[in-house]
């Protein structure tokens, strides 16, 4: 799988993002924005970067991805649909009756998906807990969490990244999507987070960042923070909340709210284009 | 009563268990959120300092944590006082734990009005409520210092999540060591047949002195030691109750959401019959000695004595 070049993997994110469109038009409501946003480093990851076998979607070996924004799940399905954890055409079922796919993950049904969540601040802290049993059994492998921007309200995200320097998790990366929005509004003005950067780095975090569309900036960032060595990597990752679609980009309001089949049309007309 | 051992509490029966099968057991790792001593986790982060994890005053954290080390393999043991846990990160309980099934032991210490001096504010008087009600979760609540001791082998031994509910204060020592601890078995400890006495943690043994009491005024209690709230032993208190026809359930906890209101539901369903549940009723604890607290709010033995007298 790594030996796909940037073209490809283009490829690969732009069918994602179809999938996208098309499940949650289907599904009647779900996240579009965070999810599109998050596309192009989700397809970078299980097509590049992560360490995993998705036929043996156990492997203890294997590098985790902790997805702590729930919301952002139709990425995850979507992406570990095309990697090959289970059929595509289940997609389908998203936010169904009798469904694999909830509407927030749930890590018993679904291979591939290793953490239940959507109230925020939780995976995290999972993801540390993951770190640390790594670190226990002296094994290589890391865990990737990704978090959003506006989950930083979260009180216990902050207990999660105090913890993490505590213990040096060098097996540890956190990928915050910074997109600005967040479900009522621009995360500026609902809580302003002010200088991440500097936030993790007093909290001993080392702190990278990252366009998060700019594909040689993504690969380049990842393979950074899997060799770091020293302890906890943060990579902000600035993206464009809706990317792909022109008409959902950069708008809070397609947070939380799903296309109707006319827009979805348009989406899709639009995503088919740009390849 | 005359050959009474010596007071311990439940939290120490945990404690001394937790540190004999951290020898025994490889997998077994410990949270702690800065209660460490007063959980009675100490002396296993002494001896086994690379499977002890301590978070700091950072109870949802440490319940996260917890859940990763899991769904990696561990049997995670995250301890604090109830009011903290599952007091205070219940949405992780139910998310990252129950819903996921993973094999976290939640250690709630400092139970009941039996927390004394610490008044209302650390005095867990709601934990069974919050935690008998999220799926996947077994509910135990040991008599005594014998009991909590086997009540977290058969935790560990359990796979998936389990909350101990633990005692700060040193209550008498009454179960037999080698009587055997099955999770979800209530135990019949003293048989009768004028009304089923059901209770719960350290309560039990109280129950069993006031139904020494009644008996020599003629009156027969059937005594169970109900540890399992959940899953609820149908069966042991359904046989006790037919033949006794009439009820009462004791716990140092609120009366709403209980020990005594998961026999009520059960109860209601299959065989109801007059019922009585003592517990706190309705209301905040405050500082003061265990003894006087339960006299203060209706659980002394002798409230317990007159409460029989009044269903006959």
């Amino acid at each position: 799988m790594s030996s796909l070049n940037t073209s490809d993997l283009k490829k690969i994110a732009n069918q994602i993002r179809q999938d996208i469109i098309t499940m949650l038009v289907r599904a009647g409501s779900g996240h579009p924005a965070g999810a599109l946003g998050m596309t192009d480093i989700f397809t970078i990851l299980y097509f590049k970067i992560l360490n995993h076998t998705p036929h043996q979607a156990l492997s203890p070996i294997r590098d985790r991805l902790v997805l702590s924004c729930g919301h952002y799940c139709p990425v995850l399905y979507a992406t570990l649909a095309r990697a090959g954890y289970f059929p595509l055409v289940e997609l389908k079922s998203l936010r169904k009756i009798n469904s694999r796919l909830q509407g927030h993950p749930h890590n018993l049904p679904l291979p591939g998906v290793e953490n239940s969540s959507g109230p925020l601040g939780q995976g995290i802290s999972q993801a540390v807990g993951m770190a640390l049993a790594a670190k226990i059994d002296k094994a290589k492998y890391h865990i990737f969490c990704i978090t959003s921007d506006a989950e930083h309200n979260e009180g216990q995200l902050w207990e999660a990244v105090m913890t993490a320097n505590k213990y040096k998790l060098n097996n540890l990366i956190n990928v915050v999507d910074c997109n600005g929005i967040q479900i009522d509004g621009q995360v500026k003005d609902i809580m302003p987070l002010l200088s991440l950067r500097k936030k993790y780095e007093s909290f001993g975090w080392k702190v990278l960042e990252t366009n998060g569309h700019n594909y040689g900036q993504i690969i380049t960032t990842l393979k950074q923070a899997k060799n770091h060595g020293a302890g906890p990597v943060v990579i902000l990752a600035h993206t464009i909340p809706g990317k792909g679609v022109s008409f959902m980009e950069n708008k809070y309001q397609w947070h939380g709210q799903a296309p109707k089949q006319e827009q979805g049309e348009k989406a899709l007309h639009e995503l088919r284009q740009a390849i | 009563m005359a050959k009474e051992n010596k007071l311990r509490s439940t939290r120490e029966g945990f404690g001394d268990a937790l540190l004999a099968l951290g020898h025994k057991n490889k997998n077994i790792v410990v949270v702690s959120a800065d209660l460490a001593e007063s959980t009675r986790i100490s002396s296993f982060a002494k001896k086994y300092p690379d499977r002890f994890i301590e978070v700091g005053v950072a109870e949802q954290n440490m319940m996260g944590v917890a859940a990763g080390l899991a769904l990696s393999g561990k049997i995670a043991i995250a301890a604090s006082f109830a009011v903290f846990s599952p007091g205070r990160n219940w949405d992780q309980l139910r998310v990252s734990v129950c819903y996921s099934q993973a094999n976290v032991k939640i250690i709630g210490t400092h139970t009941g009005l039996g927390a004394g001096e610490d008044g209302a504010s650390h005095q867990a008087l709601e934990d069974i409520a919050i935690t008998r009600c999220l799926p996947n979760l077994v509910v135990i609540a040991p008599a005594d210092y014998n009991e909590a001791k086997k009540a977290l082998v058969a935790a560990v031994e359990h796979k998936g999540p389990v909350y101990l509910r633990l005692a700060r204060q040193n209550t008498a020592v009454f179960t037999s060591e080698k009587n055997v601890f099955k999770i979800g078995q209530a135990q019949v400890i003293k048989k009768g047949q004028d009304v089923t006495l059901i209770a719960c943690g350290p309560m039990v043994y109280e129950a069993l002195e006031a139904a020494k009491k009644l008996a020599t005024e003629n009156i027969s209690v059937e005594v169970i030691n109900c540890h399992t709230i959940k899953p609820l032993d149908q069966k042991t208190i359904l046989a006790s109750v037919k033949k006794t026809k009439k009820v009462v359930s004791l716990e140092d906890h609120q009366i709403h959401g209980g020990l005594g209101s998961a026999i009520a539901e059960m109860l209601a369903e299959n065989f109801p019959v007059p019922m009585k549940l003592m517990g706190v009723d309705d209301t905040f604890g405050e500082s003061g000695k265990p003894e006087e607290l339960y006299k203060k709010y209706a659980l002394s033995q002798e409230h317990i004595i007159s409460t029989i007298k009044n269903i006959l």
